[in-house]
């Protein structure tokens, strides 16, 4: 049976392509249209109106299984990210056991292949356990199916560990995803040091303690020769960093969430443990220069950073919560502020949800062209709803943006030719 | 008048008509405490906790004799712990208390923000006793009490508030209160004791406490921890002491008729000197005092505005 995409905007950021055309699937891939009318059966999705695009890739999420899977599993993270329009996910290996192994690997891509939402690539750890101290099996890892590395939440403190762990990963054409915090400097603390924390007496967490850890790993990344991915840059510093370093050649990457080019931390004032993320929410100032980041492409990729966690965790002293922002169900909708508000054009916007986080990790980008797998999201940008916890899929209700007006989102999900189904 | 919301969290949430309304109750009040029998019946019936999740013997003591004194009853539940140490969060804990029919509660908390949490889960008026570095309303409206009672005004006083401002709720709510009240408030301290964006709560910075102390007509010291030692953020207590005690010598640059004031309890010694402490100049037996006039005003005015009385 042939899947035909009927009239929609097309847009294709990997081939320059953006019109009005129609898309056809058979199987698990795009196939040429038919020069003449076949007689197989064929399937007609009205696309009018509608955007067309690769599915989205996240390469930065965490599915909280094996271990803590009463925030969230890997099936219920997959329906999520479905949900949102992503075809492929990366998740973080800050599980229980950890994910530093083959056989967490095996077991994470198994689960995902029996859940069937969408591919989940896992990410293995750096270092065993993520220690720091030791240098996990990222050979084997990798030949498992981890797409990259990352001791993401435990940043690597040791400089030296992470010197061996970029130029190791390179031996394997990896890419090391930096959690860019200096521990020493961010210890206790809650949201961003400044104004805000100052009032509310709350441990404030420095600019400096992401921007020290990026200046490092930038001066590693040049001294290896390794590819680097900055993950979710919070700060001015930060991004004028990376624009520096991109300009000398070095070969860097780097993400941003969206509740960071959308929130800052004055949203904090109440106390609102689900807008307590790491890196924390900054300032004003550090807002429009991530958004200033991304348009001029200093920042290539917009991640998720989806953090689920159980109510009863979020409900209680500020202190006390756990960091994170259930993201997955309302990434696109909350970038697609950005290319309503002209900042940055729809093709543009796509191409850091689909083409650079696949080159950051080293992988073909993905097309729409004939012969590609099928795997496209349909985007409406005209659609408006409101954020609210229960509509979320995810086990993690912990949106930071319950209440919120947004105009753009995906409508459909198709993922090796299937349509996906999923109830809202 | 009373009090508009059902809850007193912080300075930060009041307006300086609500600020003069407690004043001038507590100005009535303080005649009860000096009676033979110490007590109006204003709130008898009414059932008040002290929830105290941090060691208190000032604050706590000062809140159960003004409920008694407005003929409130009133239970002290103390944890040096959080709840959550033992298995029950905060709100659960709460749930419980006021499952037994609370009016009010009365809640002191290490983690700043944790009366929000009560004040916004729970029927019962919540009053922040202090929490964390946050804020310490009662404290505030007991100094601006005594500096009024002393002084005659507030507005356009030039006010020294010296020591460890980062950790201190006290200098928090402080900052809020004078200013809202026309003061001019002074900070001082060593650098990694203030928070850099303070200043923009309305004070100025001063690293010398010879300069914010000259022409003050208040000096507040705060108490100094010996754990922040501890934690790198000062060298020791000698060297402290030398650059930021509160001396005789010091005195003398502030105005003539200053008052000295401490939130409690004093390091002898260290923060302050033991002739400045017990000196002229000291009001600081005046502050406890006074607080306990201050606070039956708080809990008289939460409980007129909510229509009890």
């Amino acid at each position: 049976m042939t899947l035909i995409i009927r009239g929609g905007r097309v847009i294709d950021p990997a081939n320059g392509m953006d019109g009005i055309r129609d898309i056809y699937i058979e199987g698990d891939k795009i196939i040429q249209p038919p020069k003449t009318k076949k007689t197989s059966s064929s399937e007609v999705i009205d696309a009018r109106g509608l955007i067309v695009a690769p599915g989205l890739i996240d390469m930065h999420c965490h599915l909280r299984e094996p271990g803590f899977e009463y925030k969230e599993d890997i099936a219920s993270g997959a329906r999520a990210a479905a949900a949102g329009g992503f075809t492929t996910i990366c998740c973080m290996p800050n599980t229980n056991p950890v994910n530093d192994s083959r056989s967490v690997t095996e077991f994470i891509i198994g689960q995902a292949k029996k859940a069937g939402f969408c591919k989940v690539l896992p990410i293995g750890a750096i270092t065993k356990g993520s220690m720091g101290t030791e240098l996990a099996e990222m050979g084997e890892m990798a030949e498992a199916g981890c797409t990259g590395f990352s001791d993401d939440g435990k940043p690597v403190a040791n400089a030296e560990m992470m010197r061996h762990a970029l130029e190791y990963a390179k031996t394997f054409g990896r890419t090391i995803i930096s959690h860019c915090e200096e521990p020493a400097l961010s210890a206790g603390g809650v949201m961003n040091e400044g104004a805000v924390s100052a009032r509310l007496g709350l441990r404030g967490i420095p600019s400096a303690a992401e921007e020290v850890m990026v200046a490092r790993d930038i001066s590693l990344a040049r001294l290896t020769g390794a590819r680097l991915h900055v993950a979710h840059v919070s700060t001015a510093g930060s991004v004028e960093l990376i624009r520096r370093a991109k300009a000398e050649g070095i070969s860097v990457t780097a993400e941003t969430c969206p509740h960071y080019f959308t929130l800052t931390d004055e949203g904090v004032v109440s106390y609102n443990t689900y807008l307590k993320v790491n890196p924390p929410l900054r300032t004003e100032a550090d807002r429009k220069a991530i958004i200033g980041g991304l348009e001029d492409g200093t920042i290539d990729v917009i991640a998720t950073d989806h953090a689920p966690h159980a109510a009863s965790e979020k409900d209680v002293e500020f202190d006390l919560a756990p960091f994170g922002i259930s993201g997955l169900e309302t990434a696109l909708a909350l970038a697609m502020a950005l290319a309503h508000s002209g900042l940055i054009p729809m093709a543009e916007l796509l191409r850091k949800f689909t083409v650079n986080p696949a080159l950051a990790l080293g992988m073909a980008p993905p097309s729409l062209l004939p012969g590609s797998p099928a795997d496209i999201v349909l985007i409406d940008p005209e659609t408006e709803k409101t954020v609210r916890p229960e509509i979320l899929l995810s086990k993690g209700k912990n949106t930071a943006f319950s209440g919120l007006v947004l105009k753009g989102w995906p409508v459909m999900t198709i993922h090796e030719g299937k349509k996906i189904e999923f109830k809202h | 008048m009373a009090l508009k919301k059902k809850d007193l969290l912080g300075i930060d949430y009041l307006e300086k008509a609500e600020i003069e309304e407690i004043i001038s109750t507590a100005e009535s009040f303080k005649e009860v405490s000096t009676r033979d029998i110490k007590k109006v019946p204003a709130l008898r019936g009414r059932t008040i906790v002290n929830l105290f999740f941090e060691p208190s013997t000032r604050t706590r003591t000062s809140f159960e004799l003004a409920a008694k004194r407005l003929s409130a009853d009133i239970i002290n539940i103390s944890s040096s712990t959080s709840s959550v140490v033992k298995g029950e969060t905060l709100l659960d804990t709460a749930r419980n208390i006021e499952a037994m029919n609370s009016d009010m509660i009365i809640v002191r908390h290490s983690m700043s923000g944790a009366p929000m949490i009560l004040a916004k889960a729970l029927k019962s008026s919540v009053i922040n006793a202090g929490d964390g570095s946050h804020e310490h309303p009662s404290q505030a409206l007991l100094d601006l009490f005594t500096i009024k009672e002393r002084l005659g005004r507030v507005e356009g006083l030039n006010i020294a508030i010296i020591g460890d401002i980062a950790h201190s709720r006290v200098a928090r709510s402080n900052i809020l209160c004078l200013n809202k009240m026309g003061a001019n408030v002074r900070l001082c301290g060593p650098a990694t004791l203030i928070p850099a964006d303070i200043e923009k709560m309305g004070a100025k910075v001063y690293f010398r406490p010879e300069d914010a102390i000259d022409g003050a007509d208040v000096v507040m010291m705060l108490r100094i921890q010996m754990e922040r030692q501890k934690s790198g953020l000062f060298p020791g207590v000698r060297e402290y002491s030398r650059f930021f005690g509160l001396n005789q010598e010091r005195v003398r640059l502030a105005k003539e008729g200053v008052i000295i004031m401490h939130p409690g309890p004093i390091n002898r010694g260290v923060e302050i000197s033991t002739e400045v402490a017990d000196g002229p100049y000291s009001v600081i037996l005046d502050q406890v005092t006074n607080g306990v006039a201050v606070r039956m005003a708080i809990i008289y005015l939460l409980t007129e505005g909510r229509g009890a009385i």
